[in-house]
């Protein structure tokens, strides 16, 4: 149940920053400071989540098999492939590699 | 049929099966993550914003909290909180028009929307996009769920790779230049240090600070890292995009 508390916190959330956008006057868009903030902080959030999903598992760190996902997907990226072509690639490099034996 | 003949009308459509489609990976890794059917569900009907969502079941996959989950996900909302001030100075919505054009407020349908010049074409394009992402994007869901948790040992098909992939591919559209690579190294730096000592699920919380104190101390472009993961005017531009934000920063 306390799951499913945060999950409805966050929808609430989100949708509080996109309303708050529509209801402020518009001279705060005019900062730029806020403007970059958010884009900064997107950037780093990926990136974060992109390590994270790639070597923790738990409190520790481990090279497997999803590192070769990590390097399918910047190969997969790097050739202008689509999304889902980018996010199979990553699934079909993962579970290659733990048919080869590699965790 | 005179709709189809307005430009941002046909972007927005096929940004709207793009984007849509990639829906399957979301309701896959999300049920394989640790939600159920319905709590994949509530997140692309009511979170309704790709990156969010992706971080929701990112941080629960990882064994993190629900608070932790909720926090990295509230906190890559925000940009949508700028796309609403650009949007509502663009289109005026009035009445409830305002509560629903915020719902659908995402990155896509802001590029589609500032990627137009005359204002029936943006305000055709922002709903095209918004509405037409909206229904595919969970229909889309639905269909990945219902196939993830038929799917058997998530690890054997490689879906904990899928995840890798799937957040790799959301950051890269934002990565031109030095300055976005650069802080993208600094913040997965900083949370491979931050994992053995904290929480799961915290690490991404500290490079979510770490990025806003990069924000809040440099000087780069004012719209860096608002890219949209799919770019409806991919073959149009190969220059920067021209959005309001970044007329704004030139004035």
């Amino acid at each position: 149940m306390s799951l499913w508390m945060w999950l409805l916190l966050a929808c609430l959330l989100g949708y509080a920053w996109k309303l708050l956008g529509y209801l402020v006057p518009a001279t705060l868009l005019r900062n730029p400071r806020m403007s970059r903030i958010a884009g900064t902080m997107t950037i780093g959030l990926l990136a974060s989540l992109t390590i994270v999903n790639a070597v923790a598992s738990g409190q520790s760190l481990a090279l497997d098999a999803r590192m070769g996902a990590l390097a399918a997907a910047g190969i997969a990226l790097w050739l202008r492939a689509p999304f889902l072509v980018v996010v199979l690639a990553g699934a079909g490099a993962a579970a290659g590699l733990r048919l080869l034996g590699w965790s | 049929m005179k709709l189809l003949q307005s430009p941002a009308v046909r972007v927005g459509l096929s940004i709207s099966i793009a984007t849509g489609l990639y829906g399957i990976s979301f309701g896959a890794l999300g049920v394989t993550s640790g939600l159920d059917f319905w709590q994949t569900m509530a997140l692309s009907l009511l979170l309704f914003s790709g990156g969010s969502q992706f971080a929701f079941i990112g941080v629960v996959a990882g064994g993190g909290s629900g608070v932790a989950a909720m926090g990295a996900a509230t906190l890559l909302g925000m940009r949508n909180g700028i796309y609403g001030m650009q949007l509502n100075a663009l289109l005026q919505p009035r009445g409830w028009r305002k509560y629903a054009a915020a719902h659908v407020t995402i990155d896509e349908s802001t590029a589609t929307s500032t990627g137009q010049t005359d204002p029936d074409e943006q305000k055709r394009g922002f709903w095209t996009a918004g509405i037409g992402i909206f229904v595919l994007w969970n229909i889309f869901t639905a269909v990945g769920a219902l196939a993830g948790s038929a799917l058997g040992d998530p690890k054997q098909w490689g879906l904990d790779g899928a995840a890798v992939a799937a957040f790799l591919g959301l950051l890269w559209p934002r990565l031109k230049g030095r300055e976005p690579v650069a802080i993208a190294v600094v913040c997965a730096l900083a949370t491979v240090l931050a994992v053995p000592f904290v929480p799961a699920g915290v690490p991404i919380l500290i490079a979510a600070f770490v990025a806003a104190a990069i924000g809040w101390f440099s000087h780069g472009r004012s719209d860096e890292g608002l890219e949209p993961d799919v770019d409806p005017y991919a073959e149009h531009h190969q220059h920067p995009r021209q959005g309001p934000a970044a007329e704004e920063a030139g004035r």
